[in-house]
């Protein structure tokens, strides 16, 4: 599998207008590319990434040294097949791994942004994503595909770029962020802002970092990624290392010790203002209100194929999020596939080895594959 | 779908096919794992899309490469704006619907035509064994005992062509089936083809 890693810098003279009215530039867009464009450059597949993901999909990590968050389905013969397919997966903006955000320096101070960085959307995101396009000369996507805050963007990419998109797959998705939603991602961010460390979104200046902060956030969020049944299964109320309950608060039970290492683990390769900030996209993500609150608008006249996929034990987002979706694009008279694989994983799904879930993607991707003629 | 006949013995698939006039838009309620939607593909060129209920058919109709949108089609078949197909079609899957009147309205509100296949429960074999057995009948149309079937409003041809009339559509092609497949165009659905036909197929407009 050819494989590359890449970053492009656009100046001030092609800045990226964000959906607050700025113009933030210059931008920098940092991405991993898998397989070979063709000749007709027909072939570009999109991976859009979820809110703690990035550009690695199917590379190890350079800070965990993990295997890529999607390798399941990204390679030779997968459902995302390099052979056939050009993989490109960027970080988005504001993300931390190279890509323009609060970590990066605001050039106008020479200091990191921080917390003065401007606050973001998923259509920003996608905006970023369309001048990274642009540059690497590809008029139009085979497939826009990601799960959860990636299905956000292909979302987005369907209403904004229709007629750049030949085909979309929503994964684990919603058309808008929930309130239950937003009201576990305000208990992250209170999480990191309680911490003090923090320093106001100053941390870099003052030589810290809001490690517990971001830990709890990560813990609480981890929790909405699975399922009771899941939780259960894994661990039960198992103890760790122990035969008897301490009667303290150390972690006796080992879901209490798994989520902490969840927690530990993530501060080293996430930054804190990052997830205040991707937090808040997806929190501001409502396509319908954008669209005068119907959400067929959004897809009005589109000729992109979809395909919707949720999970029965999705509870992040359950499976009515992705009906209203279907809904929205029966009524637009779209061509639309809808699958709700049984599975009682949760949220995570997306991201885990479900052969239901490749089946589908395998059947719509050749279909579609053949209509473009690839 | 337990209780409705089996896709891969289909023979109302054919007169369906012939039914559709190529390139057309179509919709196939319960279209299962999608075999009748593949057969219009490939000999009609429709632009197809499918509705079923099980998790399982869908996933092969989308491995086909079909648009199949799962869920139950009573309820999302009120998602299409009217007029979004030129057939939708409902093929041995009319009486395991809750309302099948309301399904039948649906049908030609969302679509030109509507082609609806059915077992006929007025079929002489029937008759006879309700007659004579006192139970409830089991024929290859009818292939599931009473209390597993998902079979809950079944019909005679002479009740739907009622119900067509009623509800002011027109019939515009009516075959029956015998029990070996054999196809046989009706010029009057309400004569003797209810007891000779084990099966109908209709293809059906507003008037």
């Amino acid at each position: 599998m050819e494989r590359s890693s890449d970053k492009v810098t656009f100046s001030v003279e092609t800045p990226l207008k964000l959906s607050s009215g700025i113009d933030l530039a210059p931008v920098t867009m940092a991405y991993e590319t898998y397989g070979t464009l063709n000749a007709e450059r027909t072939n570009a597949v999109l991976v859009c990434h979820a809110l703690t993901g990035d550009q690695y999909a199917a590379s190890r990590h350079p800070i965990t040294g993990k295997p890529g968050w999607w390798e399941t389905i990204i390679g030779p013969g997968k459902p995302l097949d390099t052979d056939r397919y050009f993989i490109i997966c960027p970080n988005v903006i504001g993300g931390c791994m190279g890509t323009t955000g609060p970590r990066e320096t605001d050039p106008a101070t020479g200091k990191p942004w921080g917390i003065r960085f401007p606050v973001i959307t998923i259509a920003d995101m996608v905006r970023g994503q369309a001048m990274l396009l642009d540059h690497l000369g590809i008029p139009d996507l085979f497939c826009a595909i990601g799960g959860s805050m990636g299905g956000m963007q292909v979302l987005q990419w369907a209403s904004d770029y229709g007629d750049r998109v030949f085909a979309a797959a929503p994964i684990a998705t919603a058309a808008r962020h929930s309130a239950q939603n937003i009201a576990f991602h305000e208990v992250g961010r209170q999480a990191i802002m309680a911490d003090p460390d923090w320093h106001g979104g100053e941390y870099l200046a003052h030589g810290t970092s809001p490690q517990k902060g971001l830990a709890v956030a990560r813990m609480t969020a981890h929790i909405t990624y699975l399922s009771e049944v899941a939780l259960h299964r894994k661990f039960g109320r198992n103890l760790q290392d122990r035969e008897a309950l301490s009667f303290g608060f150390d972690a006796d039970f080992q879901v209490e010790s798994y989520l902490r290492h969840q927690g530990i683990t993530f501060v080293d390769r996430f930054d804190a203002n990052s997830y205040l900030y991707i937090t808040r996209a997806m929190d501001y993500f409502d396509l319908a209100a954008d669209h005068g609150g119907v959400l067929a608008d959004a897809f009005k006249g589109t000729e992109t194929r979809f395909c919707v996929i949720s999970f029965t034990s999705d509870w992040l987002f359950p499976t009515v999020e992705s009906r209203r979706i279907v809904q929205a694009l029966n009524a637009v008279a779209a061509d639309v596939s809808f699958v709700e694989i049984e599975t009682d994983r949760g949220h995570d799904a997306f991201l885990l080895d479900e052969p239901e879930m490749f089946r589908t993607l395998r059947g719509f991707l050749q279909s579609a594959a053949e209509a473009r003629g690839l | 779908m337990s209780g409705i006949v089996h896709r891969s013995e289909r023979h109302d698939f054919r007169i369906i096919s012939g039914m559709v006039s190529a390139g057309a838009r179509v919709l196939d309620i319960g279209c299962g794992d999608g075999l009748l939607l593949d057969l219009l593909r490939r000999e009609k060129q429709v632009r197809g899309r499918g509705i079923e209920i099980d998790q399982d058919e869908v996933g092969s109709a989308v491995a086909r490469g079909l648009s199949v949108i799962q869920g139950d089609a009573e309820v999302y078949i009120a998602d299409y704006p009217d007029g979004a197909f030129d057939y939708v079609i409902l093929s041995q899957a009319l009486q395991a619907m809750t309302d099948p009147r309301r399904m039948l309205e649906e049908m030609l509100r969302v679509g030109t035509r509507a082609i609806v296949s059915f077992p006929n429960f007025g079929y002489w074999k029937v008759r006879l064994h309700l007659l004579f057995k006192g139970t409830m009948p089991m024929t290859e149309a009818l292939d599931e005992p009473w209390y597993a079937t998902d079979n809950i409003h079944l019909c005679t041809i002479r009740d739907f062509v009622g119900l067509c009339d009623e509800m002011g559509v027109r019939i515009e092609t009516a075959y029956t089936l015998n029990t070996r497949g054999r196809p046989r165009l009706t010029r009057s659905p309400r004569g003797h083809v209810n007891l000779t036909g084990e099966q109908a197929i209709f293809l059906l407009t507003r008037r």
